[in-house]
């Protein structure tokens, strides 16, 4: 509830002690009585009131005595116009404070309709704060609207456009279109601009009754007057954005109208601060972003002014920043050049180190944009950034992080991560938590450099995160440990020290934990507690367990998953006593669930051979055959049919016909409702981390229903693969050695680049560093080490030996030292894939027909891809099996392309194809894909004369795959065919 | 988007919304929690920090940020979504106060009530349809003049009578 209490002059907030809060007793004492419409100053009275209330529910019996007084005088047949214009305002007023005041719409339509001009506008004005778009009194408004466009009196006819452009029923616009489009000849331009701005509404609630007018656009763009021609650029902005192709033609155009205004053509009204119409500037500086993206050609035309603009920027007021901002933005969208880059990335500089907190948010923000095109610029600021995230602005450091997280590397993961966390801690804002909490997991999945670390941060995630954090987390990271990677051993390390983590949390008695943490902690215990055994005895976890369950903070919904976990314990140690004490606890348990649990987990006791059969050990991830048909029950069946049963129906055509039966509409989707429920996710939690599962509801919907939740189990929205590089990068490098065909991440590259880089200030100040400074080194170093690992070497020295906890595995070490650095990045996504193809491809096994065999694990988006890729080529090519072992899942491929939802882009843009046959190929992203989260180029296969390279990218709606394909050999490539089996949705083929 | 004017107890001052999901989707419960968290957030900031605030799950996520000055008692808040520049914004509150200030000559917090219906004239000028239209303060003033004058003459010529009836 809003209130006033206490306010004071804007100016000078002391001369004005008599609305001070300390004084207010006195002037209580005077409070008139509210109602007081006949009163001259009716609306001062009111507002006196409102401040006088001393609680808020004072206030709110106030308020609520104006409404009523106000109801009957605007019901009064005697209320003249002006005093409704008086009761219009206050119930503005009221209505802005939350209050009710519906009664006053259609008095407000009225006032628009009858009063005189000063009526008229707090008419319209009322109708344009109270209504919405869909509200059914809008439709009253038309008539007045359109009388009032013809109308001779310009302020009428402006206060009609203004009203439009605020708000109007989509269904009517045909009534008014023609009027406002005459207003585009008239003669003032005001109107003119109104109007404009008028259409630019339409365009946006309804763009398709507009088309026909787009040459008047145009026209409007190119109108005398500056007004009009800004108001249009709002429509071309809007239009471009959608469809920037279709205004190319435009570009000239734009170019040249920035030109006048940056050149100070304008009328000198249109100056702010000296600068000419620097809002019209930033319009103008956006759309040519959007014009010249990718698009060398139109790029250059407008090349020259962006650097006339920066140029003339020097003003050193904040509006200048605003355009540079816009102009470097634009620079760095646009299809790049070189010396522009050059002074776009002074310009950041200037912003980053402005002392201005706004311009040094900016800054960051910039810079984050950046990053990804040229890295270099974080090391220059590096200095600038660690200052940034110690900044005393909570959003500045938020900032500073996003910054951070598009840098993360395996080299720079931990402390990057140990930051976020920091931060974490301190903020209480859920959106914050949300989206870092997610940054967080992402990261962790992606470099984690060891399994210690990677559950601990996963540990602290799932109880910061707690509750609010997206359900994919939490999912993602059990269908990790359930299916492992290719190293048995190491599978089998994580999941062992999870169940140890978590079992010491436990041990904690009054520690509380979010639900969705300990869902997790109960279907890892439940799983994979048998690693244990050596060392734990199986009584403890489900004694612990055990007294989970009698908590009062745990929901019932993790009470069905603690059960399931001790379902499963249960099964490998028959006769516990725990589960003696706890099935007789809760067959007399009020919770209805808690009591079938009970009862289900003792029938099974008593059948141990169901029960080993029901849940095997370690088999989360094999298929499960659901016979959805229910076949086994034909027989039944039959019987009963025979018997004269009524035949089944599904749940939906019952009610389809029982609906038809009512003659009732039905507003409900006739979908399925997923079985989240508790009920049936405790029990066969087994079979699937994500709690959905096939339990009890397939009896309602036989058929569908099995198919419908297999498919349902496809998370989507998840992209980032985890890999453990502990393991990896050591065979990587080893094969790049051999084969001198691994294809050069973009990490190292760098690196090499950054050797003779003219270090920034940071490097200055190592002359004399005092503690602090150092300290800030250290942290640079740590922060930066990917970027360039040579430079941040060369500030501290010693950089890698700082801290133990900053220091990575000692396999990436050696990683480092050899030549070729494959970045973590690149090992993180290459996780999966088989290893020791490359070294077959020494095996000259020459066959006609290449076939290869390929497997991508998507950790996050549960599928497991199978795509076999033949070449058929007249030439010769070798043959690379690549078959690696598949673990189970349990979507078949096509599941993934279900929907034929798949796209094949030709890339516009050929690879050089290097002819050196031994010369690493280094494919790159064509520009527009790059932009997107996409994984290193993972080498599938390569030969003397081909090499193929894969390259998968993310975009907001799929999952594109990119193949690169290098001719090696000398001779030209003919014909490539790829075809892509083991789904018939699934073929590509290129010529 | 929305702007939003609140006093230093946070009560709103002036609220104008544009954004039609404020204005459909959404109760009025909501927005009043949208307007209480928005102060909330604003009046959490310290003096020194940025005039940027990403936003909160209410507001609409990260695509929509609050941008804000502080004038005095009042706080002047701009909801926007990315499509425009936030120091563009900054300039344009500065505009907006300052044509108010010459409106009102030395405004203060009681004019914006008492007037809900000129501050909001002159938003309109400055704002149609949620995108910045005007910015040239001296226009804004003239046209709010000229409408001003106009319709207090035609208040003079047909009001009076019927008031003394």
């Amino acid at each position: 509830m809003a209130h006033f209490r206490g306010l004071a002059g804007w100016r000078c907030p002391n001369t004005r002690p008599r609305v001070s809060r300390k004084r207010r007793g006195a002037f209580q004492g005077q409070r008139s009585c509210v109602g007081m419409v006949e009163n001259r100053s009716s609306v001062h009275s009111s507002a006196n009131v409102t401040w006088k209330a001393r609680e808020t529910w004072e206030e709110e019996k106030l308020i609520q005595q104006e409404l009523t007084n106000l109801k009957a005088t605007v019901s009064a047949p005697t209320t003249t116009l002006r005093l409704m214009k008086e009761c219009m305002v206050r119930l503005i007023y009221c209505e802005m404070l939350g209050y009710e005041s519906s009664f006053g719409y259609i008095h407000a339509i009225k006032l628009a309709q009858q009063g005189n001009l000063l009526e008229k506008r707090v008419g319209y004005l009322a109708v344009s704060l109270f209504l919405h778009e869909n509200h059914e009194l809008l439709l009253l408004l038309v008539n007045t609207v359109v009388k009032d466009l013809q109308s001779t009196n310009l302020v009428e006819v402006c206060m009609a456009l203004t009203v439009v452009s605020q708000i109007f029923p989509r269904e009517m616009i045909p009534a008014v279109l023609p009027l406002i489009e005459d207003k585009l000849q008239h003669s003032k331009e005001i109107i003119r601009r109104k109007a404009v701005q008028a259409l630019y509404k339409f365009y946006l609630i309804a763009p398709n009754q507009v088309q026909h007018i787009h040459d008047k656009f145009r026209k409007a763009l190119c109108d005398r007057d500056v007004g009009v021609m800004a108001a249009s650029l709002h429509i071309y902005l809007q239009m471009i954005k959608e469809n920037s192709s279709g205004y190319k033609d435009l570009t000239e155009s734009f170019v040249t109208i920035l030109k006048q205004v940056v050149g100070g053509k304008l009328p000198i009204d249109f100056n702010y601060h000296s600068v000419p119409a620097p809002w019209l500037q930033i319009q103008l500086l956006r759309i040519l972003g959007l014009l010249g993206k990718d698009d060398p050609r139109t790029s250059e035309l407008m090349h020259d002014v962006l650097d006339e603009s920066l140029r003339r920027a020097e003003i050193n007021h904040n509006i200048t920043y605003a355009i540079l901002f816009e102009c470097v933005q634009t620079i760095y969208t646009i299809y790049p050049k070189p010396d522009l880059l050059e002074k776009a990335a002074k310009c950041i500089g200037k912003f980053v180190l402005s002392p201005k907190i706004n311009l040094k948010y900016l800054g960051l923000k910039a810079l984050t944009y950046v990053i990804q095109q040229d890295p270099n610029l974080a090391l220059q600021h590096q200095m600038t950034i660690i200052e940034c995230l110690d900044h005393p602005d909570p959003i500045i450091k938020r900032e500073t992080l996003e910054l951070l997280y598009r840098i993360t590397n395996g080299q720079n993961v931990t402390v990057i991560v140990q930051k976020m966390l920091d931060y974490l801690k301190q903020s209480k804002e859920e959106y914050t938590i949300i989206n870092l909490v997610s940054k967080i997991a992402e990261l962790a999945e992606k470099y984690a450099p060891a399994n210690e670390w990677f559950i601990q941060t996963m540990n602290a995630v799932f109880s910061i995160g707690g509750d609010v954090m997206h359900p994919d987390i939490p999912n993602n990271f059990l269908r990790l440990l359930a299916e492992g990677f290719d190293d048995e051993k190491e599978d089998k390390q994580l999941r062992l020290y999870a169940v140890q983590s978590y079992l010491g949390l436990l041990e904690e008695e009054d520690a509380i934990y979010p639900q969705k943490f300990l869902q997790v902690m109960s279907w890892v215990l439940g799983e994979y507690s048998y690693l244990i055994n050596d060392e734990g005895d199986p009584e403890v976890i489900m004694t612990r367990l055990h007294k989970l369950l009698k908590k009062t903070f745990v929901t019932s919904e993790t009470k069905a998953w603690i059960m399931a976990a001790i379902t499963k314990i249960a099964s490998l140690n028959p006769g516990s006593k725990t589960v003696d004490k706890l099935i007789q606890e809760f067959s007399t348990s009020l919770d209805t669930c808690m009591r079938q649990y009970a009862f289900e987990l003792k029938h099974l006791c008593e059948d141990k051979d169901l029960m080993k059969n029901l849940l095997p050990l370690d088999a989360s991830c094999d298929d499960m055959v659901v016979d959805a048909s229910l076949s086994f029950l034909d027989g039944f069946v039959a019987e009963g049919l025979s018997r004269g049963a009524a035949p089944y129906k599904p749940h939906h055509q019952r009610q389809e016909e029982k609906l038809s039966q009512e003659k009732a509409l039905n507003f409900e989707p006739y979908g399925l409702s997923l079985s989240s429920s508790m009920s049936t996710s405790g029990f066969t939690g087994r079979q699937s981390p994500t709690g959905l599962s096939f339990g009890s509801d397939i009896s309602g919907n036989s058929t569908e229903m099995g198919q419908k939740e297999m498919s349902s189990l496809k998370l989507d929205g998840v992209k980032k693969l985890w890999g453990k590089d502990g393991y990896l990068p050591k065979k990587d490098s080893k094969t790049g050695k051999e084969d001198k065909l691994e294809a050069v991440p973009p990490g190292s590259t760098l690196g090499g680049n950054m050797v003779d880089h003219p270090l920034s200030e940071a490097d200055q100040e190592v002359v004399s560093p005092s503690e602090e400074e150092k300290e800030k080194q250290q942290l640079a170093s740590t922060l930066f080490v990917g970027l360039a690992s040579n430079n941040a070497v060369s500030l501290m020295g010693k950089a890698d030996t700082t801290t133990q906890k900053f220091k990575r595995k000692s396999k990436i070490s050696e990683t480092q030292n050899s030549e070729e650095v494959p970045s973590i990045q690149h090992d993180a996504t290459l996780s999966s894939s088989p290893l020791p193809e490359a070294q077959s491809n020494n095996n000259e096994n020459i066959q006609s027909t290449e076939h290869v065999r390929l497997r991508k694990t998507s950790l996050s988006s549960s599928e497991v891809l199978e795509a076999s890729i033949s070449f058929k080529r007249p030439q010769s090519l070798m043959e690379a099996g690549l078959d690696a072992k598949l673990p189970d899942c349990r979507l078949s491929p096509s599941s993934l392309f279900a929907d034929n939802n798949m796209e094949v882009f030709q890339p516009t843009q050929v690879i050089p194809s290097v002819a050196a046959s031994k010369a690493s190929l280094i494919p790159s992203l064509s520009e527009e894909l790059a932009s997107n989260p996409h994984s290193e180029a993972v080498e599938l296969c390569s030969s003397d004369t081909l090499a193929v390279n894969l390259c998968k990218v993310w975009t907001d709606d799929c999952l594109l795959l990119v193949l690169f394909v290098a001719n090696r050999s000398s001779s030209a490539l003919k014909n490539v065919n790829l075809v892509f089996e083991n789904s018939e949705h699934f073929k590509v083929r290129k010529l | 988007s929305f702007t939003g004017l609140a006093n230093q107890t946070f009560c709103t001052v002036l609220l104008y919304k544009n954004s039609p999901s404020l204005k459909t989707r959404e109760s009025e419960d909501i927005q009043q929690q949208i307007i209480r968290e928005t102060f909330h957030l604003v009046s959490k900031r310290d003096e020194n920090v940025c005039n940027f605030l990403e936003g909160g799950l209410l507001i609409g996520g990260s695509d929509n940020k609050l941008i804000y000055r502080h004038y005095a008692t009042l706080y002047f808040v701009f909801c926007v979504d990315s499509s425009e520049s936030e120091l563009g914004i900054l300039d344009l509150i500065q505009v907006f106060v300052e044509t108010l200030d010459k409106c009102f000559e030395n405004v203060c917090e009681l004019d914006l009530i008492f007037h809900v219906d000129k501050v909001h004239n002159i938003l309109a000028e400055m704002v149609m349809g949620g995108m910045v239209l005007e910015t040239n303060m001296n226009e804004i003033v003239t046209q709010i003049d000229a409408q001003n004058k106009l319709e207090k003459s035609e208040t003079f010529i047909f009001q009076s009578p019927r008031q003394d009836r």
